[in-house]
């Protein structure tokens, strides 16, 4: 398939691993943290530590939207599925544990919770649905949250007044200031969210690298594109620079798109403070619907519980959002914990963390193998 | 313990949920915690995908199978397709030639005559392809509201070709090659697009066919050689290749680059990030056979037009039992797992 086999390529893959290790001295060590569940995935789906030297230390960061959201806030969203709505989310969200139950739960429970790709999918059934009031439950990072500022421009411009949106939309530089800012963690650079960048630009990084001096790559999300942001990591180590370099730049640009940008900021506002899982409260960290979409803001349209719920005990996702722990070094991984019966948000979506590591990884650090790489020619 | 009021772990009444109807993880866990331990015998424990059973001087297999797909029509056919072809396939797959099928109906008041008569329409023509009659039926009406239009439940009976092992999984052996009569996913990408809302198009049609034909042949000629077989619809090859390993204590590998998937599919598959190991088809079989025999297997199979690119994607291991490998095109290696939400709930 043109545009996705060339990024692929197990030939330009073992080049690049010779590259990598070739700019490792022996003995150094890097830990390096992919930010975003979109990479988390791709290295576990395509095996990319297979090509990485002993040197390099991936760890998995806090860029899974699903994995982030705090037990009340889904709370908040099943208590507003029952309240006779028509209540919309992604898919990876039907099964995120809340405090009891989870959205899927609601829905056999009788709730009318329905599976969209889009705001913009919500906002046309609230148009079929005029007797109804429709919600859609908003999250992600900076690269969702433009589509959610469309819909809301679009319900006030058509006057949808059975349209609202509940807002957990979060943005990506607090939750990396909250990890660096954390004595226990040691990151030697970021792999950076490519899909985030293509919003933000690259320049958002600067503030990690001006800051912390820990160095970024922004990356894309072909596995040849993250062999190639270590190899620009590496580069970096060896010559002593701490800088943000973009390898994704058939996408990203410096400055990010303006037009998203300009819509966010039209539709919303940054939140004093906002709840993250695992992480804790983080200032600045979370978007709210502004004053002038007020009327589209679910959370002052319905009754919402509003309650932090204490984590699980056994959960130790938000160690492993911060890259100390590896997913199998949590004490319920692939125990009490799996996908089916999650404890921890880490282990629902196809990006977290211990979701990858399970379907992906567990095999390989049960009975560590050398990669085989055979070639089937059936 | 009073009926209806059984608790999970967390205190809150169980109830039914979508993935339990997936055919992965949440189906297994409903099999084994509530019927099993009810019904299990040595016919049902196998958990093929019909059960065996020995009547006076004939092998017969017996399978059973509902339908409650959305769309009822859908590019490549109908439910009413799926409904002959899904049960003769059921049967193929314990090395079974179709006999006699049933056919029951479920209708929702209001229900269009005209649409009906089309899917029974479907339904004649798959018989006639499959070379099988419909011997006894039923019909049901249920208040408007009630039901999605139509549901048909098909049974079947089917003669054990003389040839045919014991076909079930437990039967694999390690260094068995693992065969698929072709392109993996797209029935399940067909409804996905019919259903629309993704604003994609793409030209993929339902792969639904009776597989009685070529797998008879396959058993006239090698029928010693095979020792298991499966369709891969609901979770796809993914799921199968679990339960194959699972049930016969081997391990599994495939090689990303040898399944044979649609280039429509792939793409359709990528933009909506789903993995078309999961993706299901309702014309293709899963064959573990002897390795020796695996030219000869290839060919009789591709004489078949609906198995045209049957191809070897893998072998059977020693190695770790229970587990399905992958060698990724890339050059790496991973685990492929059983399912374990529902990105795409009625399909069949």
């Amino acid at each position: 398939m043109k545009y996705v086999d060339e990024y692929r390529e197990q030939k330009k893959a073992a080049v690049l691993s010779e590259k990598i290790k070739e700019l490792c001295p022996p003995g150094s060590h890097y830990k390096i943290m992919e930010i975003c569940g979109g990479h988390t995935h791709v290295i576990y789906k395509y095996g990319i530590q297979n090509y990485l030297p002993g040197n390099i230390e991936l760890v998995h960061g806090p860029g899974c939207p699903v994995c982030v959201i705090p037990l009340g806030r889904v709370d908040d969203a099943i208590s507003i599925s029952l309240q006779d709505t028509i209540f919309t989310c992604f898919g990876d969200m039907l099964r995120v544990p809340g405090n009891k139950r989870s959205l899927g739960d609601a829905k056999a429970q009788g709730a009318d919770v329905r599976i969209v790709y889009s705001p913009l999918d919500t906002l046309q059934m609230a148009k079929q649905n005029t007797d109804r009031q429709v919600v859609f439950l908003a999250i992600g990072f900076e690269t969702t949250a433009p589509s959610t500022a469309i819909a809301l421009k679009q319900a006030k411009a058509l006057g949808i007044s059975n349209f609202s949106v509940f807002c957990n939309h979060v943005t990506i530089i607090p939750p990396l200031e909250a990890i660096l800012n954390n004595d226990d963690v040691e990151i030697d650079a970021f792999i950076g969210p490519g899909h985030v960048a293509a919003v933000t630009g690259c320049k958002i990084f600067e503030q990690i690298t001006g800051v912390y001096g820990t160095p970024v790559v922004v990356s894309g999300f072909e596995p040849l594109d993250v062999l190639q942001s270590v190899f620009m990591l590496v580069r970096q180590f060896r010559d002593g620079v701490r800088k943000v370099e973009n390898q994704y730049s058939r996408v990203v640009g410096y400055n990010g798109n303006e037009a998203a940008l300009g819509v966010m900021d039209e539709t919303m506002e940054v939140r004093p403070y906002f709840e993250w899982r695992g992480l804790g409260t983080i200032e600045h960290s979370g978007l709210k619907i502004n004053d002038s979409y007020a009327d589209f803001d679910a959370e002052n349209r319905f009754e919402i519980p509003g309650i932090q719920v204490k984590e699980p005990r056994a959960c130790q996702c938000g160690q492993v959002l911060q890259g100390k722990i590896k997913p199998n070094e949590c004490k319920v991984f692939a125990k009490a914990c799996t996908p089916e019966k999650p404890i921890g948000t880490c282990m629902v979506s196809a990006e977290g963390a211990c979701a990858a590591y399970y379907n992906y990884g567990r095999f390989m650090d049960i009975n560590a193998k050398p990669n085989p790489a055979k070639a089937a020619n059936k | 313990m009073t009926a209806g009021n059984i608790k999970s772990g967390n205190g809150e009444v169980k109830l039914i949920t979508m993935p339990v109807g997936s055919g992965g993880k949440a189906t297994k866990a409903l099999i084994n915690s509530l019927l099993l331990p009810r019904f299990g015998n040595s016919k049902l424990n196998d958990l093929g995908d019909g059960a065996l059973l020995d009547l006076g001087q004939e092998k017969i297999a017996f399978t059973t199978d509902s339908f409650v797909v959305s769309p009822l029509f859908f590019p490549g056919g109908s439910i009413g397709d799926l409904a002959v072809n899904g049960t003769v396939n059921d049967l193929a797959a314990c090395g079974a030639s179709p006999v006699a099928l049933s056919l029951s109906l479920i209708l929702e008041e209001g229900f269009p005559f005209g649409v009906l008569e089309g899917i029974l329409d479907s339904v004649e023509r798959s018989l006639a392809k499959a070379g099988v009659e419909i011997v006894t039926g039923d019909t049901k009406v249920v208040e408007r509201g009630k039901a999605d239009g139509c549901y048909i439940n098909t049974s079947g009976i089917g003669i054990i070709h003389e040839n045919a092992r014991n076909l079930a999984p437990k039967n694999i052996k390690a260094g068995d090659e693992i065969i698929i009569t072709g392109p993996i996913g797209d029935h399940g990408t067909a409804i996905m697009l019919e259903r629309g809302g993704l604003g994609i198009e793409a030209a993929v049609a339902s792969d639904t066919a009776a597989l009685s034909g070529p797998i008879g042949a396959l058993m006239a000629q090698y029928g010693l050689s095979v020792h298991a077989m499966r369709d891969p619809t609901r979770g796809g090859l993914a799921t199968v290749l679990n339960e194959m390993a699972e049930s016969s204590n081997v391990g599994i590998e495939v090689e990303e680059a040898a399944i044979p998937v649609r280039n429509e599919v792939r793409a359709v598959a990528e933009l909506l990030g789903i993995d078309p190991l999961y993706i299901a088809s309702e014309g293709r079989m899963v064959i573990f056979a002897d390795s020796d025999e695996t030219d000869g297997i290839l060919k009789t199979l591709r004489a078949y037009p609906e198995c045209g690119d049957t191809a070897a994607i893998g072998r059977a291991v020693a190695d770790h039992p229970g587990f399905v490998l992958q060698n990724t095109s890339f050059g790496g290696q991973r685990i492929i797992d059983l399912l374990t939400g529902d990105p795409l709930p009625r399909i069949c």
